[in-house]
C-alpha cells in the first residue's frame, strides 16, 4: 500500500492545518479567505472521499448535501438558535436524508446511481426554488450577518472550516485503518466478493454515504452563515458537484491525504490561473478535467509515489 | 452421529417460468465430502447460491447447524460458516494477495486485530502453497494461484462447511491432481466439503457420497460406488440409447 | 384550458422529446456512457439553425440537414479522438470526461453566443380543432420530430451500420469476433447521438427560446425518458418522451411549470428505485 499516509502524512497534515490557522495573523485578509476556502474544499473533497473513492461509488450528490446544509442551517438559524446549534442540527438533518435515501439508491449501480445521485440535487433545488413562502424562492434566503466585524467574521470562519476539515480528516484516518475501510475497498474491488466474504455490503455502503454527507451538511450551513446569502441555483451548484470529485482524482482517490493534496492543488490552481480568466472559467475547468483523466490516472500521490521509487 | 450439519429441503427456484431446482432434498453430516455431479445446466451452481443466499428461493428450506437460514443474505452464511468458491474466481484484483485472503479473516473468520488477521492469512497461505507470492497483486496471479488463492481465502473464513463450486475448471491434469491433494488437507482439518465437479475421477476419488442433479432435480444420491451404476445417471448423462445397450450389456450372463 | 388543450400539448410536447432523447438513449445503450454534452448539442443545433435563419435568412427545415452533418461530424470526432481514449475505464471516469467537455462547450457558446434568449419565430398561424388551438409551428416540429425518430429506427434495422450498431449493443465482444469494428461503431453511434441531438435542437429552437441555461434541463429530461423508456431502443425512446410529455403538460396544468420539471424527476426517481430499466427496456448495461 502506498504509503504518503501513516505518520509522514499526519505530520504534513498537522503543519497544513497549522500554516492556514495562523494566516489572520502573518498575512492579509485575502489570504484568510483563501485558506477559509481550502479549508472548505479540503472537508468536502474528504467526505467525497469516503463513497467515491474508498467505495468506488460514482456519486455526483455533494450539490445536494451542501445545499441541504446551506437551507436547514440557515432556517435554523433565522429561526432564533445559536448559529453553532445551526450547524450541527444542518449536518444531522443531512445526514438523516442521506441515511434514508441511501438505502434506497445505494442499490443502483454504476450509471444509474450517478444519475439518482444528480437526480437528488435537482429535485432539493427545484423543492428550494418552488417552496417560496419557506425559503424565499428563487430570491433566495437572507441570513443574519453576525456581529464583530469583518475581521473577527474572518477569523470565525476560517476556524469553523479548519474545525470541520480536522473533523473529517481524523474520521478518514479511523476508517482508513478500520474494518470499514478495508471492507469498502472490498467492495470497490468486487462488491459480490465482499458479500460473500461477510462483509455487510448494504450497511457499510450506507455508512460510507451517510459520512459523505455529514461533513458537506455542516459545511454548507456554515458557507451560508458567513456568505450571508443563498439561493437554489447556487446552493445546488453543478459546478459544485464536479469540482470536489475531481479535486479527489487529481489528488488520489482511496487515500487519506489524497482530497487534501487534490483540494489544495485545486483551489491554488483556480486564484492564480483561472481567477484571471473570469470568462473562460468552464472552459479552463473542462480542459483540466481532460488533462487528469487522460494523463494523470490514480492522481498526484499516485505520480509522486511512482517518481520516488516506492 | 448427531444431527447434520446442513439441511436443505425440497429446495426449488424458478426463474420466471423457467424451473431451475425443483423439490431438491438432501443432508449433510460433518467432515463428509459430498459430490454434487449433473451435466450442464442441471443446476448445480443455483443450488450453491440458493444456500449461500446469492439468490432467493423461490420454496423450500435450508437449515444450519439446526438453525433455518433460508433466505440468508450471502454476508450473514459467510459469518455463520458456509464458505464457497465461484466457479469463475473472484478475488479482489487490485489488493495484494495477503490482503485478499486477510479480508477472509476480518469479515467472517473473527479475526479480532490486524496482527490476528495477518497471522491467519500467512498461515493459510503457507498452507495453499502461496506464502511467496503474498505482497503481489492478485490479478497477477495464473490461474491455478488464483483457485488456490479462493480456497485460503475460504479458509481464512473457519468455515465449517466449504462448498466448492467446479475448483477445476480450466486447470490441466498435473494441476488438477495438486488441487486434489490440497482439498483432501482441507478436509483432514476438519471442514465438511460439498464438491461441485464434471470430472468423474475427481468426483470418485474425493467423496464417499454423490448427489446427482438432472433438469434441477435430484435424480440419484447415495454411495458413489451405486450412482456411478445407477442407469438414471447414466441415462442422464449418456441419452437413453447408450442407457439401454449398457443395460442389456450388463444384463447378459 | 381544458384537457383537450392540455393533451394536444403533451403530445406535441411528447414527439418533441422523444427525439431528443432517442440519441442520448442510444449512446448510453451501445457504449455505456452517459453524454453530458447532449444538452449542449441540442442548444448547439439550435443556434446554428437560428443563426442560419437569422443572417442568411434560411428556413430552418433546409439548414436541418446541413446543421446534422455538423453536430455528427463533431460527435464523430469528440467520441473518436476523446471518448475513446477512457471508453473501458469505469462510469466515473467516462461521466467525468463527458461532463468536463460539456463545460468547454457551453462555454465555448457563451462566448459566441451571448446568453440572450434566441428563438426562431415562424409565423404559419394556428390550427383550430375542437376547441383545441394547435399552433401550426408546434404541430410541424412535433411531426418532424417524429419524423427523424422513425428514420433512426429504419436506419437501425435495415441499413449494414445500424444492424451492426444493433449487434454492439447486444454483445460487444461476440460483435468484435463477427469482424464488426467496433471502435467505429462507437465512434458513428455518437455522431448519430449528437445529429439526433442537434436536428432536434433545430426543431426546439422553433418552439422554445434558446439559450445556453438550458443545456442542463434537456439533458435531465434525457435522463429521465432513458429511465422511464428503457435504454438503447428507439421505442423505448418513444415510449418515455410521450410518456414525460404528457406528465409535464398535465403537472404544469395541476401545479405549474416548475413543479412539472420537478414531477418528472420525482418520477424517475421512484422508477429507479423500483424498476430501473423502465417500461420498455431490457436488462441492459447498468
Amino acid at each position: 500500500m502506498t504509503r504518503l499516509g501513516g505518520r509522514a502524512g499526519h505530520l504534513v497534515f498537522g503543519a497544513w492545518i497549522l500554516l492556514l490557522a495562523a494566516t489572520p495573523f502573518i498575512a492579509s485578509n485575502y489570504f484568510v479567505k483563501i485558506a477559509t476556502f481550502l479549508a472548505m474544499y479540503a472537508a468536502l473533497a474528504l467526505s467525497w472521499n469516503f463513497i467515491g473513492g474508498y467505495t468506488g461509488y460514482p456519486s455526483f450528490s455533494t450539490a445536494a448535501f451542501f445545499g441541504l446544509g446551506a437551507y436547514s442551517g440557515a432556517l435554523m438559524q433565522n429561526a432564533g438558535l445559536w448559529v453553532g446549534f445551526a450547524w450541527i442540527g444542518a449536518a444531522l438533518v443531512v445526514s438523516a436524508f442521506a441515511a434514508i435515501l441511501g438505502f434506497a439508491i445505494l442499490r443502483l449501480r454504476g450509471h444509474y446511481f450517478a444519475i439518482a445521485s444528480i437526480a437528488l440535487a435537482d429535485v432539493l433545488m427545484l423543492i428550494a426554488s418552488i417552496w417560496a413562502g419557506v425559503t424565499g424562492g428563487g430570491e433566495g434566503l437572507n441570513v443574519k450577518i453576525m456581529p464583530g466585524g469583518p475581521d473577527f467574521i474572518g477569523r470565525v470562519f476560517l476556524y469553523t472550516m479548519l474545525g470541520i476539515m480536522l473533523a473529517a480528516f481524523v474520521t478518514t484516518v479511523l476508517v482508513d485503518r478500520s474494518a470499514l475501510g478495508f471492507g469498502l475497498r472490498c467492495i470497490q474491488q468486487n462488491e459480490d466478493a465482499a458479500d460473500m466474504v461477510g462483509v455487510n455490503v448494504t450497511r457499510y455502503k450506507a455508512t460510507a454515504f451517510t459520512l459523505s454527507a455529514v461533513f458537506c451538511g455542516a459545511i454548507g450551513a456554515a458557507y451560508a452563515s458567513w456568505v450571508a446569502y443563498i439561493s437554489p441555483v447556487d446552493s445546488f451548484s453543478i459546478l459544485l458537484t464536479l469540482k470536489v470529485p475531481v479535486m479527489v482524482l487529481l489528488g488520489g482517490p482511496g487515500t487519506v491525504l489524497g482530497p487534501v493534496v487534490g483540494s489544495a492543488a485545486f483551489v491554488i490552481l483556480e486564484e492564480t490561473i483561472w481567477a484571471k480568466y473570469l470568462d473562460y472559467h468552464q472552459a479552463v475547468l473542462g480542459v483540466v478535467i481532460v488533462l487528469l483523466l487522460f494523463f494523470l490516472p490514480g492522481g498526484l500521490l499516485r505520480m509522486l509515489s511512482r517518481r520516488s521509487g516506492r | 452421529m448427531s444431527e447434520p450439519l446442513l439441511t436443505v429441503e425440497n429446495l426449488s427456484k424458478n426463474f420466471g417460468g423457467v424451473q431451475a431446482v425443483r423439490n431438491v432434498s438432501f443432508e449433510l453430516r460433518k467432515d463428509e465430502i459430498v459430490g454434487l455431479i449433473g451435466p450442464n445446466g442441471a443446476g448445480k451452481t443455483t443450488v450453491i447460491n440458493l444456500i449461500t443466499g446469492v439468490l432467493p428461493a423461490s420454496a423450500g428450506r435450508v437449515l444450519f447447524e439446526g438453525r433455518e437460514v433460508t433466505g440468508q443474505r450471502p454476508f450473514e452464511a459467510a459469518r455463520r460458516g458456509l464458505a464457497r468458491t465461484f466457479q469463475i474466481v473472484q478475488p479482489f484484483p487490485a489488493m495484494t494477495v495477503l490482503e485478499n485472503v486477510m479480508a477472509g479473516a476480518v469479515f467472517a473468520g473473527a479475526a479480532a486485530t490486524r496482527a490476528e488477521a495477518e497471522a491467519v492469512a500467512r498461515a493459510n497461505l503457507e498452507f495453499a502453497g502461496l506464502l511467496p507470492q503474498a505482497d503481489k497483486p492478485a490479478a497477477s496471479l495464473t490461474l491455478p494461484s488464483r483457485k488456490r488463492l479462493e480456497l485460503a481465502k475460504s479458509l481464512a473464513m473457519k468455515p465449517k462447511v466449504l462448498l466448492l463450486d467446479e475448483v477445476n475448471a480450466g486447470l490441466n491434469t498435473s494441476e488438477i491432481g495438486a488441487a486434489l491433494d490440497l482439498i483432501q488437507a482441507i478436509a483432514a482439518r476438519g471442514i465438511t466439503i460439498i464438491i461441485v465437479e464434471h470430472l468423474m475421477k475427481v468426483v470418485l476419488s474425493l467423496s464417499q457420497r454423490i448427489l446427482v442433479l438432472h433438469h434441477g432435480e435430484l435424480i440419484s444420491s447415495g454411495p458413489s460406488a451405486d450412482v456411478v451404476n445407477d442407469p438414471k445417471v447414466i441415462e442422464a448423462y449418456l441419452g437413453s440409447k447408450f442407457a439401454e445397450r449398457h443395460r442389456a450389456l450388463t444384463q447378459a450372463p | 384550458m381544458e384537457y383537450g388543450q392540455v393533451i394536444a400539448n403533451g403530445l406535441m410536447l411528447g414527439g418533441l422529446y422523444a427525439c431528443i432523447a432517442v440519441g442520448f438513449s442510444l449512446v448510453w445503450g451501445v457504449l455505456n456512457v452517459i453524454n453530458m454534452l447532449h444538452g449542449s448539442f441540442i442548444i448547439l443545433g439550435g443556434y446554428l439553425t437560428f443563426f442560419a435563419w437569422l443572417h442568411l435568412k434560411v428556413n430552418p427545415l433546409v439548414a436541418l440537414a446541413p446543421v446534422a452533418a455538423v453536430l455528427f461530424s463533431i460527435g464523430f470526432l469528440v467520441q473518436y479522438l476523446l471518448v475513446n481514449r477512457v471508453i473501458t475505464q469505469p462510469v466515473l471516469t467516462t461521466l467525468t470526461l463527458t461532463f468536463g467537455l460539456d463545460m468547454i462547450l457551453y462555454n465555448a457558446m457563451n462566448l459566441a453566443f451571448e446568453a440572450t434568449p434566441r428563438r426562431i419565430v415562424l409565423d404559419l398561424g394556428r390550427l383550430h380543432l375542437g376547441g383545441v388551438i394547435l399552433p401550426y409551428d408546434r404541430v410541424v416540429a412535433m411531426a418532424l420530430a417524429l419524423v427523424l425518430t422513425a428514420i433512426l429506427y429504419l436506419v437501425l434495422r435495415t441499413s449494414r451500420t445500424g444492424r451492426a450498431i444493433v449487434a454492439v449493443r447486444m454483445d460487444r465482444d461476440a460483435a468484435a469476433l463477427m469482424g464488426i469494428r467496433v471502435n467505429r461503431v462507437y465512434a458513428i453511434t455518437f455522431g448519430i447521438g449528437a445529429l439526433m441531438a442537434g436536428a432536434c435542437g433545430a426543431l426546439v429552437a422553433v418552439v422554445f427560446p434558446i439559450t445556453t441555461s438550458v443545456t442542463g434541463l434537456f439533458l435531465g429530461k434525457a435522463f429521465v425518458i432513458c429511465v422511464i423508456g428503457g435504454l438503447g431502443s428507439v421505442p423505448g425512446a418513444l415510449v418515455g418522451g410521450l410518456a414525460l410529455g404528457m406528465i409535464e403538460s398535465l403537472a404544469s396544468f395541476w401545479f405549474g411549470p416548475q413543479q412539472a420539471i420537478l414531477v418528472g424527476f420525482l418520477i424517475m426517481l421512484v422508477l429507479l428505485m423500483v424498476r430501473p430499466t423502465g417500461l420498455v427496456g431490457k436488462k441492459g448495461y447498468e
